[in-house]
């Protein structure tokens, strides 16, 4: 039979059962790899439950540095009876099955294409160990073990790794260790040690850090000067603003005092989330909620509010797919039009696509600045692909000579010298008006803000003259930030080309390994990486110099292609979507082949005049 | 509504406070309601409260929801910030001004659809977080700018302008309060200045969350024979369980008192709550027993009025999160950025 051969160039995939302690042995695996310096990308395939359902963990082991989802599994390591017929079908021709042989199974449960790997896990679990839970948990350091006899990896890396783990908890690091050597020792005496599937040790991780986007968006808001959070629990948001309250106890407490530099809210709904961050805002503080798309939906008057009277506030939407309640546990960029025209009446908001964690923390820090700068609702666009899931990625940065952009806020010694103040005054010609915190002052700079019109000095009108001046002026404010948001990213083909390929957010790893791939074929594509919306004038010169343009997106209707559409003018015709939105994150061999086949199909297509 | 605006200048023997402010200089724009509306009549009691506490008009922040009464924050303190917000979530924006800012003093201003209807989700969790506040609901039982609907506290059986009979049970915002853990609260009607200005005076002065429902009749749509939200219904039905006179510091006493009739309650502040009694064996400290005693006399037609129910000693939102003392808001980069050093290990233990 034949018996697929790679060296750090594979899928392995474990399945799980929710809640059995699988996760902390499956990220052991994945980061004793990186340690090994070897690149990964690992996604966690989850359901909508705490225990009991099944749960996949994939790590895809690339020396190329791909960490775009790959597709495929090389390996399945089935641990759950309940997913085993499934589990077992998705393995390439000539890949690996790895399972508990503990109780023997049918023939018919095996295929005769895949080399078959039984290791007596609960048996040894059994005999080792004597509570329940001590056996369950162990079993899963085990099959590390096993595992890294079968793929040659490093166990010195293992057990300085579980040392970390275990850092002053001695008894717990020595009793995974035993496990570990366990599994390990069984596998190099018992089975044909290694398998094809190879790990080899190299230098291509360099400083970068391996790292959830949730939890540096949390960071970057920490860095940012988020002192307000007002957050209502939904996957797959939850973690950022579990994260915030982490960070926060450890670097935003007050080292005399011990009181907190921050405040979080566990609200009762959306709607009351977004309005503690908009009366925070209002305020002066930096405030944010995070949420995912029903939480987008709920506060949608709010963002409305926040736009109109020119209050800054920063939503993260860690997107999931919908529409209604969707697939909580699926990744979807689903949420792009909801979020840039939120809220009745017309509107429109910065938007901001982070492309891994370490954007989500620049990213994160920076949405402060542009809601203070914008006066207005500014929205970081995770996905649950990169929100939930560990990424390498660049390691994070800070300038300390940074300081906040306040924004044009006048204070009480401006007032004081005869400052003239109009709320909604455009002194700078660049739409945005100066502001006042309350309190300022006795007698200069209060204002009522309202969601209803008003003159440029706040005034309360109904003059069709008033609010037509204050509608434009907003226009122009959106205008202006074209130039504040984070320019797109272009990369060259190898070949002047008139084809072009737009990309944005979580596909972007799966994007940069398809376009080599694509070269590869003789499909040669300039790629532009959009990360802001209102669109910088680079995207629509972009689309200008190029013929034909893919649009890269996971969502069923090509919303960024609406908006592209809407926002620049731009024939729908020359925008030829790519869509990809069935949960699971982007490949590049879905988009790979999705482009070739589009490529092909439209070259042979006859010009519009030549069709009936 | 008046069309005329009134002259800026002041009478040179108007009186003053402390802070050598006139009562002119507490109120807002002119009113749009209609002539006669019972907020105007709070609106007058907030400025009288305010200046006879010699509060600094921009030390207060105003915040309202959607509908007549919030309409209100326009009328009074203004050179006070303010912020007409959202229907029915005036508590969460206030929630989030008080989390920024703990300095200033938050005024919430609402009304019966406001915060019984739309808004009772928001009104229940601002009065168990304990926010910091007055949040006063003015209450006339029916929807004023959509002209004339019921609204949530309209009493079942009341009638309406036009005609129909209110078949649905009302939502009685005062024992919701109690029940919620709000430490101050109270009821009282926009015809009696003379209850409502003390009792606003010492809900500013409560450090915690004070609740006040004011019944305040819609002269336009619900002051008619049948309603019971109406000027002669309240008046008719007005049971006030005591009279409150507010003393700060050093104010010296000088009324006298029956033995036994008076009650005083000293609030964290240092300020002195003296309450006349009127309902014997009333005790506003005890929250099980004020309960008890408005479902009795509600069962009985009757409306109480007065300072219902008082912890002296609350807690608050910032306490409870322990929040440094210093306002949110004036927190600057060194305080809030744990810079490039704190980054730099934190990557480090990310590989």
């Amino acid at each position: 039979m034949r018996a697929l051969t790679a060296t750090n160039d594979f899928v392995v995939k474990f399945a799980n059962v929710n809640g059995s302690g699988s996760a902390s042995a499956n990220t052991l695996f994945a980061k004793s790899i990186l340690r090994m310096g070897i690149p990964i990308a690992s996604r966690n395939i989850f359901p909508s439950n705490i225990q009991g359902l099944p749960t996949w963990f994939e790590v895809r082991v690339s020396g190329e540095g791909h960490l775009g989802r790959r597709g495929g599994v090389d390996m399945m390591v089935a641990m759950n009876p309940q997913t085993w017929d499934r589990d077992v079908a998705e393995i390439e021709p000539g890949g690996y099955l790895f399972y508990d042989s503990t109780k023997p199974l049918p023939k018919s449960k095996f295929r005769d294409d895949v080399n078959v790997i039984g290791v007596p896990l609960t048996e040894m679990c059994n005999a080792a160990y004597k509570d329940a839970r001590q056996r369950q948990l162990m079993k899963n350091i085990m099959y590390v073990g096993a595992l890294s006899a079968l793929l040659q990896m490093d166990p010195a890396v293992v057990e300085a790794l579980l040392g970390e783990q275990y850092k002053g908890k001695e008894r717990l690091a020595q009793s995974n260790r035993e496990a570990f050597h366990m599994g390990r020792d069984w596998a190099l005496k018992n089975l044909e040690c290694p398998i094809g599937l190879r790990l080899s040790p190299l230098d291509a991780v360099g400083d970068r850090i391996f790292v959830d986007g949730n939890s540096a968006a949390a960071l970057g808001a920490v860095y940012g000067g988020a002192t307000v959070c007002a957050w209502y629990p939904i996957t797959p948001s939850t973690s950022l603003a579990e994260a915030f309250d982490r960070y926060c106890r450890r670097l935003r407490t007050d080292p005399e005092t011990g009181k907190k530099r921050y405040a979080i809210v566990q609200a009762e709904d959306e709607l009351a989330s977004i309005g503690v961050v908009v009366g925070a805002a209002w305020n002066g503080a930096r405030a944010f909620t995070a949420t995912s798309g029903p939480g987008i939906s709920l506060m949608q008057e709010f963002v409305g509010l926040a736009y109109f009277a020119e209050i800054p506030a920063v939503i993260f939407d860690v997107q999931r797919a919908g529409p209604s309640t969707g697939m909580p546990t699926r990744t979807q960029q689903g949420d792009v039009l909801a979020a840039a025209y939120a809220s009745h009446g017309d509107t429109k908001h910065i938007l901001l696509f982070p492309e891994d964690p370490h954007e989500c923390f620049t990213m994160g820090a920076d949405a402060f600045d542009l809601a203070d700068r914008f006066q207005t609702p500014v929205f970081v666009m995770l996905d649950l692909d990169i929100g939930m899931n560990d990424w390498l990625c660049e390691p994070f940065r800070w300038d300390d000579s940074r300081r906040m952009d306040r924004g044009k806020v006048m204070t009480a010694e401006e007032l004081e010298a005869g400052k003239t103040f109009g709320r909604y005054l455009d002194v700078d010609g660049d739409g945005i008006p100066y502001r006042t915190y309350p309190g300022t002052h006795p007698s200069k700079g209060a204002f009522f803000t309202r969601g209803t019109s008003r003159d440029r000095f706040a005034k309360y009108t109904e003059q069709g003259s008033a609010y037509v001046d204050n509608m434009q002026r907003l226009l122009r404010k959106f205008e202006t930030a074209k130039a504040y948001v984070p320019r797109p990213i272009e990369r060259r083909a190898a070949q002047p080309t008139r084809d072009g390929v737009i990309y944005y957010g979580s596909s972007s790893a799966a994007m940069r390994e398809a376009l080599v791939a694509l070269e590869g074929d003789g499909i040669h594509l300039d790629a532009l990486r959009v990360r802001a919306f209102p669109f910088h004038d680079e995207v629509m010169d972009f689309i200008a110099r190029h013929d034909r343009i893919f649009v890269v997106e996971q969502n069923r209707d090509a919303q960024l292609r609406t908006l592209l559409t809407i926002e620049g003018c731009v024939d729908p015709a020359r925008l030829v979507p790519v869509l990809h939105y069935d949960g699971t994150p982007i490949t590049a061999r879905f988009i790979r082949a999705a482009i070739a086949d589009k490529a092909s199909a439209l070259n042979v297509v006859p010009l519009r005049k030549a069709m009936p | 509504m008046s069309y005329l605006p009134k002259p800026k200048l002041h009478h040179p023997t108007l009186p003053k406070n402390a802070l050598g402010y006139t009562r002119r200089d507490y109120e807002g724009a002119i009113s749009t309601l209609c002539a006669g509306c019972g907020h105007d009549s709070i609106s007058a009691a907030i400025i009288q409260a305010c200046w006879e506490l010699d509060i600094e008009p921009h030390r207060v922040a105003k915040l309202s929801g959607i509908g007549c009464s919030s309409k209100t924050p326009d009328y009074f303190l203004g050179a006070s910030h303010g912020f007409n917000s959202v229907h029915g979530r005036m508590p969460s924006v206030l929630t989030g001004a008080n989390l920024a800012n703990r300095d200033l003093i938050y005024l919430g201003i609402s009304g019966d659809g406001d915060s019984a209807s739309i808004g009772l989700g928001q009104f229940a969790h601002i009065m168990r977080r304990g926010v910091n506040m007055t949040y006063i609901v003015e209450n006339n039982g029916v929807y004023g700018l959509t002209k004339g609907q019921f609204s949530a506290t309209s009493d079942k059986g009341s009638k309406a302008k036009k005609g129909a009979i209110n078949t649905d049970e009302a939502i009685d915002l005062v024992g919701l309060a109690l029940q919620l853990g709000a430490t101050f609260v109270a009821r009282s009607f926009s015809g009696d200045k003379a209850q409502l200005v003390p009792l606003i005076k010492a809900a500013l002065l409560h450090k915690g969350a004070a609740f006040i429902d004011c019944i305040s009749p819609c002269v336009a749509f619900n002051n008619h024979e049948g309603s019971t939200k109406s000027y002669d219904f309240v008046r008719e039905h007005n049971e006030v369980v005591n009279k409150l006179d507010v003393i700060l510091g050093r104010q010296p006493i000088t009324a006298e008192y029956e033995p036994g009739s008076v009650t005083e309650v000293t609030q964290h502040d240092g300020s002195v709550l003296r309450l006349r009694k009127l309902a014997p064996d009333y005790d506003p400290t005890d929250r099980v027993a004020a309960m008890n005693y408005l479902q009795e006399r509600k069962a009985a037609g009757e409306i109480v009025t007065g300072l219902l129910y008082l912890d002296p000693d609350p807690t608050d939102l910032h306490a409870n999160m322990g929040t440094v003392e210093v306002p949110l808001n004036r927190l600057g980069d060194a305080e809030l950025c744990p810079g490039s050093a704190a980054l730099a290990r934190i990557n480090a233990a990310l590989r």
